[in-house]
């Protein structure tokens, strides 16, 4: 069945529900959102990854509206909300520590906002019923938040800032409280609601593997600008930066010189070492230096020289056993490291490359990118 | 064993401090006034064996408690000691959770020296501080004078013994006790969770009535009753900043005892007064014990 894919980002047509235009902000002299320019869609999960103290916190504030714009505007439905306070703008946002009220039950933490709005009593208790059905809560309705486990109260916290059916849902790092599996299975509950309710989700997180789960889109954010606004194979596949390559997953970077040869581009990175044979959309000058890019999964390894376009010796180094997968770190002559990943398809007695062994690590012309700088 | 003399500890000390003079007071005021030195009869005469402790027993009667309903002395002062509790309670509370609610708001690093500038007064005695509020509101006092100087009176205001000044007293002398517990209640409080009412719709008002205020209700309840506790037994404040119209029952116990040389109807009017407190002590302990349960 054909199903047209979700990408009203690549629709010239399509108008954004969030604009931010030329936003920055400063605290004092320090800048921790630097002139930034983004789009953000209707019934899009847009995720804002990066490091900790990069901005994210405070861009998602800026959204809500508990952090003023030193600079620029920020546009929501058509509408310039920058003078617009918290309480009357359509967003809503989960908070890091999901702030529920103490004194209040679960049914009437997620009625809260309902009420605020005068809405007739009847249509309050109903509200709060599907929500709570919803995050499968019903049990727990008269309960206290201090009475419940950690993930309930997340959930609690998600029911409580959906339940006014904002335009806008911000989530900040809203699963970094719970364990590993408790985290996995709330992203797909997430993902799941998200699309129930049809609300645009904006969430911070600085777990890429997060990032690339839910998001439908992912913002990468570097000292309080962006770096890189992709889905998340583009990001993956086609990172714009090193800085991206290496925040995105495990990655091989290597350094050296690029000369245009053919259709691909011949890298030059250490004296005595055949070239890389590569290719790359972006037109690059002879003798240009560049970092070529490979992630470990695209890498292989064997005891025999492969028939590959780029086949090198080497020495294994270390061996690191995750069970399904295992990563071989392999020192090319010349010292530049590489890692190179396999399935564990057989039995770990059966393998046959094991330490300091000399092993071939090949890959083919289109598996790295090849980045400026 | 260590468990046992550590337990017991609290409790000599709760039964050589409270509940033997207790004991005492409540014999006394079960005896008879009497010329005699201790001023009252009967006493307990061991060397007569059972016969004096049977003499002894048929000695004790409630006369006084009877006495205290027959004078109106004694329920008006009782009433007027309560309405002035109650109505500083609520003075103090007017003030305090607004010096307690912006110590809680200052920046972090004022906070430690807010607390000591409200506990400091404690620093000096609590009699010369009320001495100090006779000079400050007599009739040649310093308000009159600056109040005089700057023309916004005429005449000297009679503050000075009346139930105004009483007040005043109070309310100063109190104030901590209002303050420090609301203070720790709104100090713990988070504030992303104005954060949040403000998110999901409140106006700031709307925050605090539904977040902030019930928050720092338990501080509340406890600030009011360590106010309103002692001061329906306080003495030396109406006796020194109060006038003649100024009926507490501190006061009425203190002339019993010490004008009337009356023990056993100052002990009783002092039986009634605990009996009267016992009320507010166990609503208090039962607000802290809640307290402490929602919180752990
Ligand atoms: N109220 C503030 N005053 C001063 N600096 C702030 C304030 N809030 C955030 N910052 C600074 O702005 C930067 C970005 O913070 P934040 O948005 O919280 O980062 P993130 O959420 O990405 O970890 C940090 O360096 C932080 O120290
Ligand atoms: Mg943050």
């Amino acid at each position: 069945m054909a199903q047209t894919a979700f990408a009203p980002w690549d629709d010239p047509d399509e108008r954004p529900l969030i604009e931010f235009r030329g936003v920055s902000k400063r605290f004092g002299d320090f800048t921790a959102i630097d002139d930034l320019t983004l789009n953000i869609f209707e019934r899009e999960f847009f995720a804002l990854l990066g490091p900790s103290g990069c901005g994210k916190t405070t861009m998602m504030r800026m959204l809500a509206g508990f952090e003023s714009v030193t600079e620029g505007h920020i546009w929501l439905g058509g509408q310039d909300i920058i003078d617009i306070p918290p309480n009357k703008r359509p967003v809503n946002m989960m908070f890091q520590n999901y702030a529920l009220f103490p004194h209040l039950s679960i049914w009437e933490n997620i009625a809260f906002g309902l009420k605020r709005e005068g809405r007739p009593k009847d249509e309050i208790a109903a509200r709060v019923d599907e929500m709570l059905r919803l995050t499968r809560l019903g049990r727990f309705a008269k309960r206290k938040p201090h009475q419940i486990s950690g993930g309930q109260r997340q959930r609690v916290a998600l029911a409580r800032s959906l339940a006014k059916a904002p335009k806008l849902l911000l989530l900040d790092e809203p699963l970094g409280a719970l364990d590993r599996k408790l985290r996995e299975e709330t992203q797909f509950e997430l993902m799941d609601i998200q699309e129930k309710t049809g609300t645009t989700f904006v969430i911070v997180t600085h777990d890429q593997e997060e990032a690339m789960t839910v998001a439908s889109r992912i913002a990468v954010m570097d000292e309080g600008r962006l770096v890189q606004v992709a889905t998340p194979d583009v990001i993956y596949e086609a990172p714009a930066s090193v800085y991206v390559a290496d925040f995105i997953g495990d990655v091989n970077i290597v350094e050296g010189r690029a000369t245009p040869e053919g259709a691909g581009l011949r890298i030059d990175w250490a004296e005595g070492q055949a070239p890389i044979a590569a290719r790359s959309d972006s037109a690059f000058a002879r003798g240009q230096s560049c970092h070529f890019a490979i992630r470990p999964e695209k890498v292989t390894i064997d005891t025999e020289r492969p028939d590959r376009p780029n086949a090198f010796r080497g020495k294994v180094i270390d061996i690191a056993y995750l069970g399904n997968i295992s990563t071989y770190h392999v020192e090319l002559a010349g010292g530049q490291m590489i890692k190179a990943q396999m399935v564990n398809a057989r039995r770990l007695a059966n393998r046959q490359i094991t330490w300091d062994d000399e092993v071939w690590v090949g890959f083919t012309e289109t598996a790295g990118v090849v980045l400026e700088g | 064993m260590r468990r046992v003399v550590l337990i017991a500890v609290p409790y000599l000390w709760l039964l050589a401090l409270f509940l033997v003079p207790f004991v005492i007071v409540l014999k006394i005021s079960l005896s008879d006034i009497a010329l005699a030195r201790p001023p009252y009869l009967p006493q307990l005469d061991l060397s007569a064996g059972w016969q004096g402790v049977r003499e002894f027993l048929s000695g004790l009667d409630l006369e006084n408690f009877v006495f205290l309903t027959t004078d109106d002395l004694y329920w008006k002062a009782y009433l007027s000691s309560l309405r002035i509790a109650l109505v500083s309670t609520l003075l103090t509370l007017l003030v305090g959770y607004p010096i307690a609610y912006g110590m809680a708001r200052a920046a972090r690093e004022w906070r430690p020296t807010l607390l000591m500038l409200v506990i400091l007064p404690f620093w000096t005695s609590f009699l010369i501080r009320v001495y100090a509020w006779m000079g400050i509101l007599s009739t040649e006092g310093v308000l009159n004078n600056v109040l005089l100087f700057l023309g916004v009176i005429d005449e000297p205001l009679q503050i000075m013994n009346t139930n105004t000044a009483v007040y005043i007293g109070i309310v100063y002398t109190y104030l901590p006790f209002m303050i420090l517990p609301i203070y720790a209640a709104l100090e713990k409080m988070d504030d992303s969770l104005l954060e949040a009412a403000e998110d999901l719709g409140c106006s700031r008002l709307q925050a605090f009535w539904l977040v902030t205020w019930p928050l720092s209700r338990n501080g509340i309840v406890a600030g009011c009753f360590l106010v309103f506790i002692p001061t329906i037994g306080e003495f030396v404040i109406p006796s020194l900043l109060g006038g003649s119209d100024t009926l507490m029952i501190g006061k009425v116990l203190w002339e019993e005892f010490f004008s009337n040389r009356d023990w056993p109807v100052a002990s009783a009017v002092a039986v009634v007064l605990l009996a009267i407190l016992i009320v507010p002590i166990i609503l208090f302990q039962r607000n802290e014990q809640k307290a402490r349960e929602a919180e752990g």
